[in-house]
């Protein structure tokens, strides 16, 4: 085709042309078709994020707003130096390193059901599907009450457990909290888990698991050796998505403990600076806190499992 | 044997699935039809020891619910339509159309489902005051969209790579115009992934929270998540156990109409693209 320059006035120049016409025609096109997304996804993220970025260098409180100062880099010192930030931020961890762990592993379990199950798949999906479906703050409602004292079920039919008693108050100290608002999380996340691993599982071949049981491995080798490793992909989605959610938790907090115990979240940290104390200087650099360690925890993910972004796909 | 044991197995393991993810929905269930007198004293069985449809009838007469309600319906309708037309351009070029800048779109996305929610609410906050979008419906839909997109874009563009287009051509030689081919052959074949892009997208925006509670302040947009945690009763030593019951059987009732109308969809869009390669 580059000839076509060399050549002077040949046929070969009008057909090259032209293919490069409708070259520029579907290149054209396509970024046309793809523009309102695009302008609708950066207008309430990218904008907003480099507002945040140039707020949080100032003092700036909607309760005295003339008092708008620029004050540098100070509102991250006394973020980073505030024990505060730094327990809601072991908080937020604990909650999505656990969540993710038992969720993954009755996620799988679940999978695992659902693969071999010959009868009533409908039926099964229908109710998986339930939970996933569910509000989030409907979702923290029913386990509230679940633990509540003097409405709940927990403490009457789990008495016989040492550490249970008819008036165990869940919401009076901090891990029984952490521990209701983790049970309502990995209640509606679990079935998200389960189909993508279910999509995983069912990609592994079964030609491969048979050859491993004809070679005597046993069952927990098969697990081991030939079903997780084949299914390395699914799991790192089902991680990366559900760990990022979890550490972003801030409805079943809301609802349940509104941070009470010190069970707050970094989420509900921000939210509260800022609705709550107008403080936007502050917010704003806690929003961007936040954000970097969003970020950061996206590649350590996808670092720790060494696969291609691009066959992820979003969950939002 | 070994098979038995294998039956058995998935047996109780589909009871247990279906205890999961049923007990908590049933205990909401119940605890609607217990009366106000029964939660106040404190009653810890499990079903209700005199029914009644007390707060189903405190519910309907709440205004602010109805409105609630309205609001929620309204938002995640427009959203859900909104954002599907946007992600069906964006995803028929995703999918058919060589251009520059494809990967960088994919990205966008990918970022955007990671995005902390959160860090938005401060500059929105601020920036919807500006534009005397503070609580109005405008103000949730906007955001709904750009969150909404992201996971519609690869939905679709899933479903798109799976359509045999040359059928259109095929359509075309036959005789038929290219509105047509469009019409009778494309449009059959698409519409399945748009309706369960639709279908997720319904659910975040009938979700959502964080900004709900944010960028509202009043009955005229608060959605229904916001309105029931903002929901005391009249005596705040004893939360409305029963009319919060009741509240959450009446807004999960649409998921799971939704969810045994069209559980197949769901799944195949939950998981299209999501173990590829």
């Amino acid at each position: 085709m580059s000839t076509a320059v060399a050549t002077p006035a040949t046929k070969a120049a009008p057909s090259a042309a032209a293919r490069s016409d409708r070259t520029v025609a579907e290149n054209r096109l396509g970024q046309k078709l793809v523009l309102p997304a695009v302008v609708v996804m950066l207008v309430v993220t990218a904008w907003p994020m480099i507002q945040a970025l140039y707020l949080s260098l100032f003092r700036y409180r909607l309760t005295t707003p003339d008092d708008k100062e620029f004050i540098g880099v100070s509102n991250y010192t006394t973020i980073l130096g505030d024990s505060l930030f730094w327990k809601d931020t072991l908080n937020t961890v604990i909650i999505m390193i656990v969540t993710v762990a038992v969720e993954l592993v009755i996620g799988f379990a679940f999978a695992m059901v659902m693969h071999r199950i010959v009868f009533a798949r409908g039926a099964i999906r229908t109710a998986i599907l339930i939970p996933y479906g569910i509000i989030t703050v409907v979702s923290a409602f029913a386990w509230q009450f679940t633990f509540s004292i003097n409405n709940g079920w927990v403490n009457s039919w789990f008495h016989w457990l040492p550490w249970i008693g008819p008036d165990t108050n869940w919401f009076g100290s901090h891990w029984p909290a952490m521990f209701a608002i983790m049970v309502s999380e990995i209640w509606k996340t679990t079935p998200f888990m389960s189909l993508l691993l279910l999509a995983g599982l069912s990609q592994v071949s079964e030609d491969m698991i048979e050859a491993a049981k004809v070679d005597g491995a046993t069952a927990w080798q098969r697990l081991w050796k030939v079903i997780l490793p084949n299914m390395r992909a699914a799991i790192m989605v089902a991680v990366l998505f559900r760990a990022l959610d979890a550490f972003r938790i801030f409805d079943n907090i809301f609802v349940m403990t509104r941070g009470a115990q010190d069970t707050e979240s970094s989420s509900f940290l921000t939210y509260r600076q800022v609705i709550e104390q107008f403080q936007l200087g502050l917010g704003s650099a806690l929003s961007v806190l936040l954000f970097l360690t969003v970020l950061l925890l996206a590649w350590l993910i996808t670092a720790m499992f060494r696969v291609d972004l691009a066959q992820a796909r979003g969950e939002g | 044997m070994n098979r038995g044991r294998t039956i058995l197995g998935t047996w109780a393991g589909f009871l247990v699935i279906l205890v999961w993810c049923l007990l908590p929905v049933v205990w909401i269930l119940s605890l609607s039809f217990k009366g106000p007198d029964e939660t106040a004293a404190g009653s810890p069985h499990f079903l209700p020891e005199t029914w009644t449809l007390q707060n189903y009838k405190d519910i309907f007469n709440d205004g602010d619910f109805l409105d609630a309600l309205r609001n929620s319906f309204g938002i995640a309708i427009i959203a859900t339509a909104l954002s599907v037309v946007f992600a069906t351009l964006a995803a028929y070029a995703i999918a058919r159309l060589e251009f520059k800048g494809k990967r960088a779109v994919l990205s966008l996305a990918l970022a955007i489902a990671m995005f902390p929610v959160v860090s938005l609410v401060g500059p929105l906050f601020d920036m919807w005051r500006t534009f005397h979008l503070f609580n109005t419906w405008p103000g949730l839909i906007i955001p709904y969209m750009s969150f909404t997109l992201p996971l519609a874009i690869w939905t679709l563009s899933a479903f798109f790579r799976e359509i045999p287009w040359e059928m259109e051509q095929a359509a075309q030689v036959d005789g038929a115009t290219s509105w047509q081919a469009f019409r009778k052959v494309i449009v059959p074949l698409a519409a399945p992934g748009v309706f369960t892009a639709a279908i997720l997208t319904f659910f975040f925006a009938w979700n959502e929270f964080v900004l709900a509670i944010s960028l509202t302040s009043t009955t005229s947009s608060r959605t229904v998540p916001a309105q029931m945690s903002f929901f005391v009763g009249p005596d705040p030593f004893n939360p409305p156990y029963g009319q919060l019951a009741t509240a959450s059987v009446v807004v999960t009732v649409p998921i799971i109409l939704i969810v045994l109308l069209f559980q197949r969809k769901i799944v195949a869009g939950l998981t299209s693209g999501a173990v590829k390669g």
